[in-house]
């Protein structure tokens, strides 16, 4: 660590984020092992989530099971671990029964995308106010390195012995094809992006899927020969991604095989919960008759 | 006294989301299913006039998810359904009965295995209903026969779900979910509504899942309590754990919660009881049958009774104990091929009990019945 000067005026001028504000503390240590990207996200989480404004009461955070699944449980909002790939059914109930909640959704790709793909293309659909992070690191870390819906193809994992034969799906795809209205990529290696990017979904009125890669050097990264956790996050988040932004000035060719980062796609569109006001409306005329 | 209240004749699912709104349920989440559909459909109309939440879900898993995560935000929750639907609701009822979130399912039996006879009357999902989810659990189930009766049941299945904070079943067949009867509906403040406890204690000394108590008070997401809900073996705070004596107690307090209040989550049915020398123990639309064999028999000079409950899980096992005491044998008629039979053997040991069964999707007549107690004469 630098004890430099340079460094020393720098962080007298920006204060230390306090999570603290924000963590169960008594509920440490977490579960996640050395070098997993989930509680750096969770960071980049907090951080957005404090610039929003919204009061610890007004959040409730839903998910489902799985390792990025255990987030709720070390947060100070109102937190919900329900059943592996109904974190937005159980999201939409809470919703739609008390829509001052802000939701957030921490799930995984196998939660979101494999079990929980049916729920999580009808969300979008319905542009149902919450934010969902999905935590893509493409393996069921959990149950100890099976492939998941967004392994790459030829990976190996504990299921897929001698190379996975499926292809992936691309989370932002299917979300925006779905009908999501806010579409976002980030990674657990570009912290303060992620930040940004957080406080956008958080912002937004809709449905907001952010795919944040992040990496699993112990079921994903060993038996794929990863050296380290730092070269699994350097080659796959740093090197396998580029900013939305800044591909679309580059050539197709320098731009191939990488995943955009930034946000993806923001359109408006009616927010269920409101639309159902309008309802509400008719069916109260309706009831005068 | 209020002038008495016109009859309104009304079909079984009808009476039944008439008696969730009385009973003060304002979220509804399902899909459809015959012959549960006209559940929603009502629901549809009539919660969005009185300031309730509608919502039609992508499948049954997502219907029973949405009911609980409304639940906990504080709305009394229910979804119904049928067979095949409610297979798919059995994780999300464990949750319920783990999480301890009150809410009701209504499960209008249809005839099976799969698919089976959708528009067919069957009684095949009792045991479903007990041991459908997996690991150990307490279970409530409800067994109305007649449409007035679903609807002041269905209050009641409210009422337990609220009082002891646990999901309740209410179990009835194609026969009364689709038949038209008169009914009264109560005035407001008739029948009994209970509310859910909910904590008066400082956010920072709230648990959740207090050992110490049989039925702790359950606070609603965004009023300030902040705690945790897990489907994993919890502590009385809410968060998991892996220690033993902790895990154990959970699931034992679980049980107990349900087990120690039988006696008020019972609710039995008796006619000709008093001198009954042959017992019929019959429940749903086959009682109906049943009692009318009972009073033929009556009118040959066989003293036949019926018991009939109306919680059919937890069993009603002293007050059947109590029924068949003068009685030499116990007839259980059920359109299944034999499952509440068994429970009624194990309750009456050393009893003669015969099962009347039956799966064509027709329901099982008067007849029937009659020519089983015949053979008491
Ligand atoms: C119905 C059901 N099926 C399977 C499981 C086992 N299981 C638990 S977590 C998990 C996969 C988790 O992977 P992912 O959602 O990608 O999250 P990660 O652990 O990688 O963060 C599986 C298969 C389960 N709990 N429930």
């Amino acid at each position: 660590m630098s004890t430099g000067a340079a460094t020393a005026k720098k962080q007298k001028l920006s204060v230390p984020f306090d999570y603290n504000k924000y963590i169960r503390k008594n509920k440490l240590p977490h579960i996640w092992c050395p070098g997993c990207g989930h509680g750096i996200v969770l960071k980049s989480l907090l951080r957005a989530i404090d610039k929003s404004g919204l009061t610890k009461d007004q959040i409730c955070m839903v998910s489902g099971i799985g390792c990025s699944s255990r987030t709720p449980g070390y947060v100070d909002f109102n937190t919900m671990h329900t059943l592996h790939g109904r974190a937005l059914s159980y999201a939409t109930g809470v919703k739609l029964a008390k829509p001052e909640l802000k939701i957030i959704v921490t799930t995984g790709d196998g939660d979101a995308l494999a079990i929980g793909g049916n729920h999580f293309i009808h969300t979008c659909r319905r542009n149902i106010d919450m934010t969902i992070l999905v935590y893509s690191n493409a393996i069921y870390g959990m149950t100890g390195g099976q492939f998941s819906p967004t392994t790459p193809q030829g990976s190996m994992s504990t299921t897929s012995r001698y190379g996975n034969i499926e292809p992936s799906f691309d989370c932002c795809e299917l979300a925006k094809a779905a009908g999501a209205t806010f579409v976002a990529r980030g990674t657990a290696y570009h912290t303060q992006e992620l930040e940004r990017t957080l406080i956008e979904a958080v912002r937004h009125k809709g449905t907001a899927v952010v795919e944040i890669l992040d990496s699993c050097p112990i079921y994903f990264g060993r038996q794929n020969k990863y050296k380290s956790a730092s070269q699994m996050m350097e080659q796959i988040e740093k090197d396998g991604t580029i900013p939305a932004a800044q591909a679309e000035k580059l050539p197709p060719e320098e731009v191939k095989g990488k995943l955009l980062r930034g946000i993806l796609h923001r359109v408006e569109r009616p927010e269920y919960c409101e639309q159902y006001l309008k309802l509400v409306e008719k069916a109260l005329g309706k009831g005068n008759e | 006294m209020a002038a008495r209240k016109a009859k309104k004749l009304m079909q079984g699912n009808e009476s039944c989301f008439e008696g969730a709104i009385y009973a003060g349920c304002r979220f509804y989440a399902g899909y459809p299913i015959t012959p549960s559909t006209e559940i929603a459909e009502g629901l549809s109309r009539r919660l969005p006039q009185i300031g309730g939440k509608f919502i039609q879900m992508e499948d049954e898993i997502a219907s029973i998810a949405a009911v609980v995560g409304a639940s906990l935000a504080g709305l009394k929750s229910m979804t119904a359904t049928s067979g095949p639907g409610f297979s798919l609701k059995q994780e999300g009822l464990g949750y319920a009965c783990m999480a301890e979130v009150p809410c009701v399912i209504v499960n209008v039996m249809r005839g099976g295995p799969s698919t089976g006879y959708p528009t067919g009357p069957s009684q095949s999902d009792v045991m479903q209903a007990k041991w459908g989810t997996h690991g150990d659990h307490p279970v409530v189930a409800l067994t109305p026969a007649y449409v007035q009766e679903i609807f002041s049941e269905t209050v009641r299945a409210f009422n337990i779900a609220e009082k002891y904070r646990t999901p309740v079943i209410i179990l009835y067949d194609e026969i009364v979910g689709h038949m038209r009867e008169p009914i009264i509906i109560p005035e407001p403040g008739e029948l009994e509504v209970i509310d859910r406890e909910k904590p008066t204690c400082p956010p920072e000394d709230y648990l959740p899942y207090d050992r110490r108590l049989e039925v702790p008070p359950l606070a609603a997401f965004g009023e300030g309590y902040r705690f945790h809900v897990t489907g994993l073996n919890h502590k009385d705070d809410g968060f998991p754990t892996n220690d033993s004596k902790t895990i154990e107690e959970g699931v034992k307090r679980l049980i107990r919660k349900i087990d120690n209040n039988r006696e008020s989550i019972w609710k039995n049915d008796g006619y000709y009881l008093d001198d009954a020398e042959v017992v019929v123990f019959a429940y749903g639309s086959t009682a109906r049958s049943a009692r009318r064999s009972v009073r033929m028999a009556r009118e040959k000079g066989i003293k036949a009774g019926l018991f009939r409950p109306l919680t059919i899980w937890p069993f009603p096992d002293k007050a059947l104990k109590e029924a068949v005491k003068k009685a030499r044998g116990v007839i259980v008629p059920e359109m299944n091929l034999g499952q509440i039979v068994l429970e009624v053997e194990r309750n009456c040991p050393g009893m003669a009990v015969t099962g009347i069964h039956r799966v064509d999707g027709e329901p099982i007549n008067p007849k029937q019945i009659l020519d089983a107690i015949e053979k008491y004469r």
